[in-house]
């Protein structure tokens, strides 16, 4: 459902935006035909697609990358096309779909 | 302590510039604005001033600078005239959407083609649209006065607003004349000190200027900057009464000069006025019932007050220094027709566009002028709309 | 220099859910750049790709100070940050050690934003400006600029029956940069994290102006696989179409990345790769690909022959 927008009473003065980085609520997922899948086993930790990933999209935890955010990932496939270890692979994103339109991750 | 200076409206300027002492001042040198800039450097290089002055490669980067040096939260101003104001065009109005308060004395000087560096009002009258203050300076009390009471008005926390202070390029800026300074302390005490919103330097709270909206927000936001210009004329008159008890001298929206009684009037703008000023002292004491109204404020118009004070009048000319090529006449004939036009009453009202490019208007063209109107009056007949005065066929 | 595994653990600083392409090289050169830098930053951006993406109001991807002015004046806007900061530094109004940071893109930078920026550079602020390249302007729809390479297709130098493309030689804005003899001048690529962040990190220790060109490719404008965007801006490095250097001062100049003589692609062959370049394999363009290559290696030798002449340190 779609929130309801600002009327001009209601809006900072010049257009200021005062909530940084709130553009982490906007779901880009949305976006991809494919998507990367993380496979733990094969990964050496080089962190090589933390600093490709355009998105900021790969998840780490504790200092590891333990998988993708789905929510913002938009399927480029750099990180499958760098990983040394081709931990990650580039799969069709309508696998990962259901027939009925369901929400991304 | 009162202090009395003989002295150039450019110096008058850079006087209320160093009281007012703002934090950063990015300029670039155009004539007839030169003056006030180059003795406000001397300031700095005299530690007479704290500005950070940045001698920017251009009057858009000028604006630039002020517009970041604004939003990152500190006290702006610059200065220009002319082709100057023409080249920060585009970045005028991203100062009045950005909501940054820059504060810029503007020596009035004709645009080009072909060049020209005298007096008249086509550059700020170019810009009357990009949504900044714009103040009018008779001559160089006014323009000392107006630049410490803009500092005010455009910061106030319900207008947010550049401001622009006009006064005559060479008439006013090159010659000397007689004001007051206010003394120091008094000045900076009434200009007060800025207080930022949303300031970039405050990086604890990260925020984010000068967004890219699209039509989903983009109207919103400049319903919210025609709003704060339409509280400026009461922050003005608030401010005007502040300014009165600190200094003695009173200003409005504008100025009249026999006025209450009068049957024909002229509206002009800046130095223009005094000389108007002689001619109805002349007329008067030849019986004839002549009036002059001088605004002061131009944006926002105050076109209620104006159509007021006029509305008792048999005829009306204005004077516009600058012809905005419409064919209906400059500026603020249009302002100011649009202005009766409400009051329903039909009063005749026409233009002279005078003083292109630094054409000295005399008494003797002036006194034309409501020898027109009297005609007028008296025939009931209006000859010509738009005339222009002073110039040869 | 921080590890790849210290970098992980940061938060950063542009955050997602900007509305960049799939693969676009210019965010990761800005998170490349804002993980190199270990001080609370002001951004400024020119109009462009990067503004336009990361700022669509309501939303901001931004984690840090950003301003957006306009597009030719990105250095001048951040000139007027700077200036603000000095003088409430010097006031005693702040005390934290704050850096400044510009972006544009090669038509922020090459083109309509040059002015701003000579003149900010001549004027000495305190700020690193990056440029990220992508060789034409993208946001636009792929319309030349300055920096669009000699043969590319774009939609205002486009090839058809009288034209092979963009014919002007592409202005060298980092050796222009360095001839205005500031602190520091470089050329960098985002396949080359490590060379790109060093120089952010060196940058950051200078004091006044410094510049760095960012090689940042456009899957849409060089009509490339997806996926290939780091792959694009290595093979552009190899091939010494965009070679990695730095200038100190104006006159001590470094090459970073010397391809040996089997690592060095002909540019033809990365051409090949990028669709804005199909028209030149057509028959009758075998000339302008071999001039192409014949400035490429021209260019390159006269590099390594400033490095050669350049001051050695003591």
């Amino acid at each position: 459902m779609a929130e309801r927008k600002k009327g001009w009473k209601e809006l900072e003065a010049g257009g200021v935006i005062k909530e940084a980085g709130n553009s982490k609520s906007y779901k880009t997922g949305d976006w991809r035909v494919q998507r990367p899948i993380f496979d733990a086993e094969k990964c050496s930790q080089c962190m090589l697609c933390v600093i490709y990933c355009p998105d900021a999209s790969i998840d780490v935890k504790d200092g590891e990358v333990v998988g993708i955010d789905y929510e913002h990932c938009k399927g480029c496939g750099i990180c499958a096309n760098e990983c040394p270890r081709l931990a990650l692979e580039m799969k069709n994103e309508a696998e990962f779909r259901t027939k009925k339109k369901e929400k991304v991750g | 302590m009162v202090k009395t200076l003989a002295q150039t409206g450019t110096s008058a300027m850079a006087a209320a510039m160093r009281q007012i002492n703002p934090d950063v001042v990015a300029a670039y040198p155009i004539t007839p604005q030169t003056a006030i800039v180059e003795e406000f450097s001397q300031m700095v290089a005299d530690g007479a001033v704290k500005a950070e002055l940045v001698q920017v490669e251009s009057e858009h980067s000028a604006m630039s600078a002020c517009i970041g040096a604004s939003a990152a939260g500190s006290r702006v101003m610059t200065a220009t005239s002319s082709a100057g104001l023409a080249l920060m065009w585009e970045v005028l109005y991203v100062a009045a959407g950005c909501r940054t308060p820059v504060i810029m004395p503007m020596v009035n000087r004709a645009l080009s083609a072909p060049i020209n560096i005298h007096c008249d009002h086509s550059d700020s009258m170019g810009a009357r649209d990009a949504g900044w203050i714009q103040i009018f300076s008779e001559n160089a009390q006014e323009a000392y006065d107006n630049l410490l009471q803009a500092v005010r008005i455009g910061e106030h926390k319900d207008v947010r607003l550049p401001a622009m202070v006009m006064m005559d390029g060479f008439i006013t800026s090159h010659a000397i004349e007689r004001f007051d300074i206010l003394d120091d302390g008094e000045a900076a005490k009434f200009v007060g000190d800025y207080e930022a919103i949303n300031p970039l330097l405050d990086v604890d709270n990260p925020v984010t200027h000068g967004p890219f909206d699209l039509f989903d927000y983009y109207f919103e936001h400049k319903r919210g900057q025609a709003e704060a210009m339409n509280h400026v004329k009461d922050v003005a008159l608030k401010v005007a009464q502040e300014y009165a008890a600190v200094s003695g001298r009173q200003y409005g929206l504008f100025k009249t000069y026999q006025l209450k009684d009068a049957e024909v009037a002229v509206v002009v703008l800046s130095s223009t006025a005094g000389t108007a000023r002689t001619v109805v002292n002349k007329l008067r004491a030849a019986g004839v019932k002549a009036g002059l109204l001088v605004p002061r404020l131009f944006r926002p118009f105050p076109a209620l007050e104006i159509a007021e004070s006029l509305s008792h009048l048999k005829a009306i000319a204005v004077m516009d220094r600058s012809d905005s090529f419409s064919t209906l006449g400059g500026p603020l004939f249009i302002e100011t027709s649009h202005a009766l036009y409400d009051l329903g009453k039909n009063i005749p009202t026409v233009d002279y566009i005078f003083g292109l490019g630094g054409r000295d208007t005399g008494p003797d063209q002036i006194e034309e002028v409501y020898s027109d109107l009297q005609d007028i009056v008296n025939t009931g007949k209006v000859k010509e709309l738009v005339n222009y005065i002073g110039v040869r066929e | 220099m921080a590890s790849l595994k210290d970098i992980a653990r940061q938060k950063p600083r542009l955050a997602s859910g900007h509305r960049l392409c799939p693969g676009c090289g210019a965010s990761i050169a800005v998170n490349q750049v804002l993980h190199a830098i270990n001080y609370p930053v002001v951004v400024t951006s020119a109009t462009g790709c990067l503004e336009v993406s990361t700022t669509p109001f309501p939303y901001t991807s931004w984690e840090v100070p950003f301003i957006h002015s306009a597009f030719e004046n990105a250095a001048a806007t951040i000139s007027g940050v700077e200036a603000a900061y000095n003088s409430l530094k010097r006031q005693g109004k702040i005390s934290k050690d704050i850096k400044f940071l510009a972006f544009g893109g090669d038509g922020g930078t090459y083109d309509i934003g040059f002015q701003a920026l000579s003149g900010a550079v001549e004027r000495g602020h305190d700020f690193l400006y990056i440029c990220y390249d992508n060789g034409a302007y993208m946001n636009t729809g792929i319309q030349r600029s300055g920096a669009t390479p000699v043969g590319a297709a774009t939609t205002t130098a486009p090839p058809g029956k009288e034209s092979y493309g963009k014919v002007q030689r592409r202005k060298d804005i980092t050796q222009i940069m360095a001839a205005h003899q500031i602190p520091y001048t470089a050329q960098a690529s985002v396949s080359y994290w490590k060379d790109l962040m060093r120089k952010v990190e060196k940058a950051m220790e200078i004091e006044g102006p410094k510049f760095i060109n960012v090689l940042s490719p456009c899957p849409r404008g060089w009509r490339s696989i997806d996926g290939q965007s780091i792959s694009l801006a290595k093979e552009a490095v190899l091939s010494c179409f965009w070679p990695l250097y730095e200038v100190e001062d104006g006159n001590k100049w470094k090459v970073n990345v010397k391809p040996r003589e089997e690592q060095k692609t002909p540019v033809a062959e990365w051409f090949k790769k990028q669709g804005r370049f199909k028209h030149l394999f057509k028959p009758g363009n075998e000339q302008v690909l071999e001039n192409i290559q014949a400035e490429i290696d021209d260019q390159w030798q006269r590099l390594l022959a400033k490095e050669a002449a350049s001051p050695k340190e003591q």
